[in-house]
């Protein structure tokens, strides 16, 4: 076993875990975080993606030793403490950004990187950015409108997007 | 899917990570940002009983400018590489590669050296590396050497670096002023490539002096398209004039045949995508 000392959604934690543990089995299992979803369990399908000291990683793909000393976000830590919604949560479920809804927390939580590097990002860029996100109901479509929403880019966008 | 257990020690210095491979030798495998490797210990492809994680040596992070040449620490992220301006300044083809490198979470995680270093002969890092005539820097017990780019990469998933030693560092000489172009073939988003071409010119007016260009997934390990290279010299940077010596693009390769299509069809692929490449770095595409 290996001690690791992390901040999971501001909030400091530490345990003794097997080297071999993978962060998103550590957050889901030791933390109860299970907003975070395992889809594919190759680091295909980006669903179980987290912020690791600031930027997007698939948590699958990380074992929770390597993440010993650093700073990890969630979905469930981006809403504020009295439940609003984060931007870009909101902008999901004003655009109608899902269908099933399981790859919905890594979409986010890769657009909150996305518009953090890129804050107008065009259509192609916006697809080029969550080309590591998988969807297998939507087409996308309301994603990536979605995620215009959510950077303000709608009515530039939209007819390029129709 | 969970790998088998391993011990995990993560050394602060280079040394320390040298004798923690000492010690484990066979039993031990490195692991960088772990993009690659952490699949195939959850597939169970491999399952060492020791892992050497170089993630907190802080000293192989960065890009230093090294007066003729770049060093680009083996530790760098991707998209720290892809993002430096030094890289883009005097190394542009690395630049261009990186942007179709995986997707954005990966770069985050995934390193230059480890790429290079697992020696993926569809990575997307490789066929950059050798037609810039990078060197491979290596420490190991009696200290450190240098491998150039032409010997680094030896088959499939196996490189010059022997058991005992670390890739610390990537030097890639300055090619200022040089266009590039990475020109990727992929059936999925985000998946490696079925053939890429990766090629950067030096033009003297509208004429191409120098041309540099390497294939990935073309055989065991990446390659240069030589006689390609050397049509080009000398010749205007048209449609005509890049198609006639993209046709040799393929010369001498040995591609590999698999689902995504068999050896003919990717020495087709290389032709077209070599001329679309070397056009795009003349800034013609």
């Amino acid at each position: 076993m290996t001690r690791i000392n992390l901040t999971v959604d501001g909030q400091r934690v530490a345990d003794d875990v097997e080297p071999r543990m993978l962060l998103v089995q550590y957050l889901r299992e030791k933390l109860g975080k299970t907003g975070t979803v395992v889809g594919c369990d190759t680091s295909n399908c980006g669903a179980c993606t987290v912020h690791l000291d600031g930027r997007s990683v698939k948590s699958c793909n990380v074992l929770a030793v390597q993440a010993d000393g650093g700073e990890v976000t969630t979905i469930e830590g981006l809403a504020g403490e009295d439940g609003q919604l984060h931007p870009v949560q909101e902008a999901f479920r004003e655009c109608h950004g899902l269908q099933c809804g399981y790859c919905t927390p890594g979409m986010i939580m890769q657009t909150v990187d996305l518009l953090a590097e890129n804050p107008s990002p065009s259509e192609e860029a916006i697809r080029l950015g969550l080309e590591g996100n998988l969807c297998r109901c939507t087409g996308y479509h309301n994603i990536v409108r979605a995620v215009q929403h959510a950077a303000g880019t709608t009515g530039a966008a939209e007819g390029a997007s129709a | 899917m969970i790998p088998a257990a391993f011990e995990y020690v993560a050394p602060a210095s280079v040394e320390e990570a040298l004798a923690a491979l000492a010690e484990h030798g066979d039993d031990a495998k490195i692991i960088a940002g772990g993009q690659s490797l952490l699949p195939v210990l959850r597939m169970r492809l491999n399952a060492p009983e020791w892992v050497i994680d170089l993630g907190r040596i802080a000293s192989l992070r960065g890009v230093r400018d090294g007066g003729d040449h770049l060093a680009i620490g083996a530790m760098t992220t991707h998209h720290d590489v892809g993002q430096d301006p030094m890289v883009h300044e005097h190394a542009l083809l690395i630049s261009k590669a990186i942007t179709h490198l995986a997707d954005a979470q990966v770069r985050h995680r995934g390193t230059f050296g480890g790429a290079l270093a697992h020696a993926d002969p569809a990575g997307d890092l490789g066929a950059p590396a050798l037609a810039l005539d990078a060197t491979f820097v290596v420490q190991g017990p009696g200290g450190t050497r240098e491998i150039p780019a032409a010997d680094f990469f030896v088959d499939l998933f196996e490189t010059a670096i022997s058991d005992d030693e670390i890739l610390t560092e990537v030097r890639v000489p300055k090619y200022d002023g040089w266009g590039a172009a990475y020109e990727k073939f992929v059936r999925i988003a985000h998946q490696w490539p079925i053939v890429a071409v990766a090629a950067t010119v030096r033009l003297e007016g509208d004429t191409i002096a120098e041309a540099r260009i390497g294939l990935t997934n073309m055989g065991s390990t990446p390659v240069r398209a030589r006689a390609t290279e050397q049509m080009l010299a000398g010749q205007p940077a048209t449609e005509e004039g890049v198609a006639a010596a993209a046709a040799l693009a393929a010369d001498g390769t040995t591609p590999p045949s698999d689902l995504n299509g068999d050896a003919d069809y990717r020495r087709h692929l290389a032709t077209v995508l070599t001329r679309r490449a070397v056009l795009a770095a003349a800034g013609r595409g």
